[in-house]
């Protein structure tokens, strides 16, 4: 029995149980949730369909391989496996195009090697940090941004870097 | 317009390399597979967003939400003095965080402009340090339970996707305080206001 076998069916019953006791229709909202997630789902698809194909095509190039490999001396330099390098391009960008990105890379390394788990976490603790900036400031009317686009890659830079020393910190070197 | 820019560089680039290392039938087939995989991909994720979803949609009508805007008031009354001073701005900050913590991405947003438009007005289209801040804390991912990551793991044959939240909350916390430190930092030595 692991961490994680415990961790969801006991979140399940805690989160259904607290949700009664407050007098929630727990059933009710939970497939509602469910038809949120499912709208999420179908407003990404198209961007995926776009964008796994163009992900595949530079994997099959070898344009993919060239480009880690560029990356290399200075990702080795910072701990962060090179395999990444396309990822952490494209994840303040596009938030489909990371998840497209980080899917090719967990069917390619798989999702429990040292690359697949770092990627996972990437994306997980990374945001789409110029889409994000663009919708605040823009509904907001600012121009003049200031220092919000370099302390924004600040926290990404740190976030990639964070990364690859949570998993080895977690999981141990590769 | 920057995706489309980005999308064109990612094909031409395929066909470049493709013509250059002889990779041509490769790259074809992969432009006729990709999208396929595309559904697949989003076919095996589907059922688990969904659930995560839902159980989400849970704990934000039991009001926990509403108790971590609570919990991580007295902390953004720190960060964004300032702009604390005003309650419904102060009110909207923290359920921002709150719904970015729980993942819930689409009530987080109209959120965090609320609480932006309020603290932009009568700065004549430039940031204030407060400001600054509050876009930075919405650039950096804070999520509790990182859903939409687990899917895609589960979608490529893992068996335990949550195994990396501990590793994802470390890195998180750690991406959170870099931001907020340059925001802090950057405005000191830029001077108010300009």
């Amino acid at each position: 029995m692991n961490f994680s076998s415990l961790l969801i069916p006991l979140l399940l019953s805690a989160v259904a149980l607290y949700g009664l006791e407050k007098r929630v229709d727990v059933y009710t909202t939970l497939t509602h949730g469910a038809e949120e997630g499912l709208r999420v789902l179908l407003r990404i698809i198209p961007a995926l369909v776009g964008l796994l194909t163009a992900v595949g095509m530079l994997r099959a190039s070898g344009a993919m391989e060239w480009l880690s490999g560029l990356c290399t001396p200075l990702l080795e330099f910072l701990g962060i496996p090179p395999e990444t390098a396309p990822l952490m391009l494209i994840r303040p960008v596009s938030g489909s195009g990371a998840l497209a990105v980080a899917s090719d890379l967990l069917s390619s390394c798989g999702p429990d090697s040292y690359e697949g788990r770092v990627a996972a976490v990437m994306l997980g603790s990374t945001e789409t940090t110029f889409y994000t900036i663009a919708v605040y400031f823009g509904a907001a009317g600012i121009h003049r941004t200031r220092h919000t686009v370099p302390a924004a890659l600040a926290a990404d830079c740190m976030g990639f870097v964070a990364s690859a020393l949570a998993v080895r910190l977690f999981f141990g070197a590769k | 317009m920057t995706m489309a820019w980005i999308w064109t560089g990612m094909v031409v680039l395929s066909l470049a390399f493709g013509l250059f290392s002889g990779t041509l039938d490769q790259v074809a087939n992969a432009a006729m597979t990709g999208a396929q995989s595309a559904i697949e991909l989003s076919f095996s994720m589907a059922g688990m967003l969904c659930l995560w979803s839902g159980v989400m949609e849970v704990m934000n009508t039991c009001g926990l939400s509403r108790a971590l805007a609570r919990l991580f008031r007295p902390l953004l009354r720190r960060l964004l003095p300032e702009a604390s001073q005003d309650q419904e701005t102060l009110a909207a900050v923290s359920a921002n965080v709150s719904a970015n913590l729980l993942g819930l991405g689409n009530a987080a947003t109209p959120l965090g402009i609320r609480a932006a438009r309020r603290m932009a007005a009568g700065c004549g289209g430039t940031a204030s340090n407060e400001l600054c801040l509050l876009v930075v804390l919405n650039t950096a991912s804070i999520q509790l339970l990182p859903s939409t990551i687990a899917s895609v793991r589960a979608a490529a044959g893992c068996q335990t996707p949550f195994d990396i939240l501990p590793a994802v909350w470390f890195s998180s916390a750690l991406s959170v305080t870099a931001g907020i430190l340059t925001a802090k930092l950057l405005a000191h030595w830029g001077g108010r206001g300009t």
